[in-house]
């Protein structure tokens, strides 16, 4: 079953004709009808067009097309339903979009396909993005691979979910918070946040417009070196694109990380850890120190902070981006709507779910007249603050260490009584948005009983992925976390 | 500062039409989370310019120059009611 290695290895397989396009889709398609019923990543699947890429592929493969010239050819790649992909469903995990499907591909599907990728299927979120455990859908709930009665995280939890049960060889989500990190976290999988403005937005649905980035999901780190050079750079669709050159990231990694800079945050090292998850991090530190690296205590004073900011100016951004879900031009319009204002309340208040709504208020109240500055303009100003505390670190250290998570995947239903315990479980994830820098997860251990996984997470500075990744990377072919699967047995 | 949010203005402004429980939960809800939110106060923000957008680049332009953009066909096909290539609305003048 070629479904479980990793993109790196397939490439090398599908160039020497080991395996087919075919083969390796059809392995995939076998293992989402073998356990996605229970593990339900996947909200909708197009086989046919699957397969037709697959076979597309193949002929490219024949006529002498291969790795070196498309490095993500026959690789099957899936989507989080977030992100544009031309005639397919665009639903975002709401009901508000209806029948919609998208007029366009986004930048970054335009990548993926000149590259030779197989981009198949919608995979399941929180809906817009608003959420930390995928239990926001509209569409039910994703279920973590490793335990079924626990969240796969959020808000891209199908996209994880599919990596760690080799549903797919790599996916693509988004992270305004964490929603790429958290999940990764918690399913066992790499999972990169590049840089703000490395990747282009435009085909991404927008949560929030200052913090959202698209990333890869992969089982290893090389692959998401792979795929970061691929969706990589400017785009004149987007403005917030940064013009910075894109390096060959796989390149990067050399496996040295002798003399490394490694700084530990005090303000990380809390109170409400897992005992599992601190034991974690003081291995990996250990790990870190045999491969040559130096530790080095940083501080990030406003950290506390960053739930706070994260939540007015997300928010806020959000009560914008979601304006345009009126009924007007698309979307699942109310019936019986005696004037325009009348058809955008109904529509939304009948399409969208409640954490929507409640972020909505939530950004609207504090954009509006009489709170503006009190809330906004000030959360903006901490925002400047958390900023200089990473600018500031990365003078002494090359990255920063940190859990990504405090604790492993909790239980369905746990946290969806009180929204505010919710949001603090993003404490780690938070700042990396915030000030525009990059961030990884990957793979650091299991908690015992049951056996749940636990990620690590690395911050590099803005366009620092080469260090990051090299860093990642490293930990990794020492320690061989990304080698543990889950057992699937439902 | 007031954690009170008077939720049906606020929904007014945004659009969004909400049930009595649904605005009696958010009232809730919403106070709670102001409540945490309000340590941002303790911070000295003198002197701080806000930061909008977290990188350094600034009024970032192309020529204006025409290009093909989405047909009409393409732009119209998710349209929840449309007409001689237009969206059909409510009416919004008397």
């Amino acid at each position: 079953m070629f479904n479980h290695l990793p993109l790196s290895e397939l490439a090398q397989k599908l160039d020497r004709r080991e395996t087919s396009a075919r083969q390796v889709m059809e392995d995939c398609l076998a293992q989402i009808d073998r356990v996605d019923p229970k593990i339900r990543a996947f909200l909708s699947l197009d086989r046919a067009d699957a397969l037709a890429q697959a076979d597309a592929a193949d002929k490219a493969l024949a006529s002498g097309s291969n790795h070196k010239n498309q490095p993500l050819l026959g690789i099957p790649i899936g989507i989080k339903d977030v992100i544009s992909v031309k005639n397919q469903p665009l639903n975002c995990g709401s009901k508000i979009l209806g029948k919609f499907r998208s007029p366009y591909d986004a930048t970054v599907i335009e990548k993926l396909k000149q590259a030779g990728a197989i981009v198949f299927g919608r995979l399941n979120m929180d809906e817009f993005a608003m959420g930390s455990s995928t239990e926001t859908s509209a569409f039910g709930l994703t279920h973590n691979p490793w335990d079924i009665t626990r969240i796969p995280g959020g808000s891209s939890g199908g996209s994880a979910a599919s990596v760690a049960a080799d549903e797919c060889i790599a996916t693509l989500g988004s992270d305004t918070g964490g929603s790429i990190r958290q999940p990764a976290a918690l399913c066992g999988v790499v999972g990169l946040k590049p840089t703000y403005g490395r990747v282009s937005r435009y085909g991404l649905v927008a949560f929030a417009s200052s913090l959202d980035q698209i990333g890869p999901f992969t089982k290893d780190v090389r692959d998401a070196a792979t795929i970061l050079s691929v969706i990589s750079g400017a785009d004149r669709r987007d403005s917030t694109s940064v013009p910075q050159p894109v390096p060959d990231y796989a390149a990067a990694l050399t496996g040295n990380i002798k003399g490394l800079k490694i700084g530990l945050a005090k303000e990380y090292m809390i109170g409400g850890l897992d005992p599992q998850v601190s034991a974690a991090m003081k291995a990996a530190v250990k790990q870190f120190e045999s491969l040559g690296a130096e530790i080095v205590e940083v501080s990030l004073p406003h950290t506390d902070y960053a739930v706070a900011t994260y939540y007015i100016v997300a928010t806020a951004e959000a009560s914008a981006n979601l304006a345009r879900f009126d009924g007007v031009r698309y979307c699942a319009r109310a019936e019986g709507a005696a004037d325009p204002i009348e058809l955008y309340s109904k529509t939304r208040g009948a399409g969208f779910g409640p954490e929507v709504k409640r972020r909505i208020i939530l950004g609207t109240y504090v954009l509006s007249s009489g709170y503006y500055d009190a809330y906004y303009l000030r959360a903006q100003k901490v925002r400047t603050l958390i900023r200089q505390d990473f600018l500031k670190a990365f003078e002494k250290v090359d990255v920063v260490l940190t859990p990504t998570t405090p604790t492993a995947a909790f239980k369905i239903g746990e946290k969806t009584d009180d929204p505010l315990q919710m949001y603090l479980s993003d404490i780690f994830t938070i700042s990396c948005n915030l000030a525009g820098i990059c961030g990884i997860s990957i793979p650091c251990g299991y908690t015992e009983n049951p056996k749940l996984p636990m990620g690590l997470q690395l911050l590099g500075k803005p366009f620092g992925e080469e260090t990051l990744l090299r860093t990642a990377h490293a930990y990794e072919q020492a320690t061989g976390w990304n080698k543990v699967k889950p057992a699937l047995e439902f | 500062m007031p954690t009170e949010v008077d939720v049906k203005y606020v929904a007014y402004l945004a659009r969004l039409a909400l049930t009595p429980a649904e605005e009696e939960k958010l009232g809730a809800q919403l106070k709670n989370i102001l409540g945490y939110i309000d340590k941002l106060n303790e911070l000295d923000v003198t002197g701080i310019e806000p930061t909008a957008h977290a990188v350094p680049l600034v009024n970032v332009m192309r020529a204006d120059t025409p290009t093909p953009s989405m047909s009409q066909e393409d732009a119209l096909r998710n349209a929840p009611l449309q007409a001689n290539g237009l969206f059909i609305v409510p009416k919004i003048v008397e």
